[in-house]
């Protein structure tokens, strides 16, 4: 018996309906989009407003309060890109350390056998974590920072640290050229010491040999000592020191970016906190006690058996805080910190008056940057990663 | 008998303090210094708070005794919640509100069945007529335009509209990442991507210099509503993603039950999967709401006058200088208790919600 196959609209066989739905939405997609960028064009061509990359070559005739790399008036809006950035991936760097070590001894302290700690530590982060972070810039930028005494009358410390309403000023090391030995003395050093204590730690797993740990400081510090007292000449400190108004050299470290660091560090740190409890709290307590029954103590527990397991559970979600610190970051228009959104999105947007380049390129470098951090957090965490058999 | 008892309270209140404070000497003598520290940063907050603090009086002058000027806060209040709303026209604020706050009601006293049209009014009526009632060019009502808008009324407006268009789209888009056609899967993990790995501030920029760009002349975008498409869009992809979660967690059966019992793909998905996957996701939810109040502090910087925006508008006015921290202080605690009351009502939720073995 043959039975022929019932017959079917084509509009229900699923493979028909799902490639016309498709190719309506990208349809429906593309003239979206060539509506929006043809209105783009019609009204730039109406304003009057260049497109195209040339302005990045153009002189930006701006100062910028803070920047790593040399900048003045006659710089081009393309270096003031580069120095928006710069100092983008500075505060951001500086905070991601920062508020995890905050959050790592305020998530251990909220675990504290102590009862006033660890009500200290709880208070902090549910104070913290619930108020808007902008707020929180504002507190340290206007209220805290401006607080500080005048440059004459600043805070210091061992008269070469000081404390003002202009910024935190710190003895600078100044490098001549010959010093760059000592710099890669140091490199081959601190790489040495790291492959001598892997090899010995590899012998003492296989053999049970050990070596001494003098050996490693050794090679850390003998040869850059050494160096060091050789070219002793070619290093100079120098301290800030109070000249008219204000402090002359030294590193000034300017109150927008101590009030952002503060700011997204604390803010940052408290949900690290959170974080690290959770990821401890997940160690079974058999754990700790088997720890215990090998005679380690408390702090070496911690440090030997519960933190590096607990890690495995604490990466994934503090890859998600660091990036929301760097795009939080972005905050530092608000208070005039340079970085790349003021710089970039801000002022050169408004002298230039191409919002769609400008903000595409500040858009596409987060972009860049956010995947970027979560790749380097994802080796990390196939490096800590229990391997199953 | 009653002295007995009462030495028993001592007894068991100093076992507790050795268990708890001075267990071993090194945390004794944390317990010490930490309690030094302690009570001496409450005596100075607690000062300035409260008692060299200023509350009665109706200018500057008042406020001569160290402390905190809440004569600042007091005088202000009015512009701190309406913003630059004509004084006239307040009761439209708080009209609008009101109903608000009973929606929200509604929605916890209302019985399942009726929720459908609790639904429509929430998400459709209730924002086109607070809109048309706000703005006032309808209805015979004097216009205010929305540069007016501000203050406490402006910080949950945005929020409110944040969160009302950001949990269709991003359930739309959680379901077209999880979808089968690739088309579909690739652009709606496009646009969730791009706007997680970009700061709301950009966003924000792009709506207000770029969104007028895209439409052709004469049309003209309301600056306010600019920044809620920002916002929309943005806090969109989170939700998305909260959702997806959800959706994740769904065994594969209940797709599979759905489609066998023959439902289409919208029916399965409306009656069968949707109220479990949200109910599960409603913590996410709230979080998500929480991050989103919280950030549209960010509109202050696109020249809005939200809550944080007005204060600091307020802290340059010349009559008042020097009273930032009261300024700061009282937006703190309002910030504080909507957020910690959120994310308590969250975890209450966590725990009502969990019905797993």
């Amino acid at each position: 018996m043959q039975q022929t196959p019932p017959k079917h609209s084509p509009w229900n066989d699923p493979k028909v309906r799902s490639i016309t739905i498709q190719v309506l939405i990208v349809l429906a997609f593309v003239l979206f989009a060539a509506y929006f960028i043809n209105n783009t064009i019609i009204n730039l061509t109406r304003q009057g407003i260049a497109s195209g990359f040339d302005f990045l070559s153009s002189t930006a005739g701006f100062a910028v309060v803070q920047s790593l790399i040399d900048f003045d008036e006659s710089s081009s809006y393309g270096r003031a890109f580069w120095v928006g950035l710069i100092n983008t991936l500075l505060v951001s760097s500086l905070g991601i350390i920062i508020a995890t070590i905050i959050g790592f001894i305020v998530g251990i302290a909220r675990l504290s056998k102590n009862w006033l700690l660890k009500k200290i530590a709880s208070t902090y982060i549910e104070t913290l974590r619930n108020i808007p972070l902008l707020l929180q810039i504002f507190f340290w930028y206007f209220v805290v920072l401006r607080a500080l005494p005048h440059p004459r009358d600043s805070y210091q410390w061992l008269n070469s640290f000081f404390v003002n309403n202009r910024g935190l000023y710190l003895p600078a090391i100044n490098v001549e050229k010959s010093s760059y030995i000592v710099f890669i003395v140091f490199v081959l050093s601190t790489f040495c010491s790291i492959f001598f204590s892997k090899w010995s730690r590899k012998r003492q797993i296989e053999t049970g040999k050990t070596d001494s740990k003098k050996w490693i400081l050794g090679i850390l510090f003998i040869p850059n000592i050494l160096a060091l007292l050789l070219l002793h000449k070619s290093f100079s400190i120098s301290f800030p020191v109070l000249k008219g108004f204000n402090f002359q050299g030294g590193i000034v470290l300017i109150p927008e970016l101590i009030a952002l660091l503060a700011a997204l560090s604390t803010y940052t740190g408290s949900f690290i906190a959170e974080i690290v409890r959770s990821g401890i709290l997940s160690i079974s307590k058999g754990q700790i006690e088997a720890a215990y029954s090998l005679g380690l103590k408390p702090n070496l527990t911690m440090r030997l058996i519960i933190i590096p397991q607990a890690l495995r559970v604490i990466i994934p979600p503090l890859t998600s805080q660091y990036l929301n610190l760097t795009k939080n970051s972005s905050l530092a228009a608000a208070i005039g910190y340079p970085d790349l959104v003021a710089v970039f999105a801000g002022t050169v947007l408004n002298q230039t008056g191409q919002a769609v380049e400008v903000i595409a390129i500040t858009m596409t470098v987060y972009l860049i940057l956010s995947l970027s951090i979560s790749a380097f957090m994802n080796w990390y965490n196939n490096q800590t990663m229990l391997i199953e058999r | 008998m009653q002295v007995m008892t009462q030495d028993s309270a001592i007894k068991k209140s100093i076992t507790w303090c050795r268990e708890n404070l001075f267990s071993s000497p090194t945390n004794g003598l944390a317990t010490v210094i930490l309690l030094f520290l302690l009570i001496k940063f409450i005596t100075v907050v607690a000062s300035w708070l409260f008692f060299n603090a200023t509350f009665v009086g109706d200018n500057r002058d008042a406020c001569n005794q160290g402390g905190a000027c809440w004569v600042f806060i007091k005088t202000r209040i009015d512009q701190f919640i309406y913003g630059f709303y004509p004084n006239a026209e307040r009761w439209r604020v708080n009209l609008v509100l009101a109903a608000f706050a009973s929606t929200i009601g509604f929605w916890f006293f209302t019985a399942n069945k009726s929720k459908r049209f609790l639904g429509f009014w929430t998400f459709l009526l209730f924002p086109i007529l607070s809109w048309n009632v706000l703005r006032g060019s309808n209805f015979s009502l004097t216009s205010v335009e929305t540069a007016k808008w501000g203050g406490v009324f402006l910080t949950l407006m945005v929020s409110t509209v944040g969160i009302v268009c950001s949990l269709p789209l991003g359930i739309i888009l959680a379901l077209g990442r999880q979808s089968k056609m690739p088309a579909i899967k690739t652009i709606s993990v496009l646009f969730i991507e791009l706007w997680r790995g970009v700061p709301l501030i950009t966003v924000l920029f792009m709506s207000s210099v770029m969104l007028p760009l895209f439409f052709p002349e004469g049309v003209q975008f309301d600056k306010l509503l600019r920044a809620l498409i920002g916002v929309a869009l943005f806090s969109s992809a989170y939700m998305a993603e909260v959702v997806r979660g959800g959706l994740q967690a769904i065994p594969k059966g209940q797709f599979e039950a759905a489609q066998a019992i023959g439902l289409s793909y919208w029916q399965s998905m409306r009656s069968v999967i949707m109220p479990q996957a949200l109910k599960m996701v409603i913590p996410g939810i709230v979080n998500t709401f929480i991050g989103l109040f919280k950030d549209t502090t960010l509109v202050a910087i696109i020249g809005m006058f939200d809550l944080l925006g007005i204060i600091q508008a307020a802290t340059t006015d010349p009559d008042w200088l020097g009273f930032t921290l009261e300024g700061y202080v009282f937006a703190a605690i309002f910030f504080w208790l909507c957020c910690y009351t959120m994310s308590k009502y969250s975890q209450f939720l966590e725990r009502k919600l969990h019905t797993g073995h």
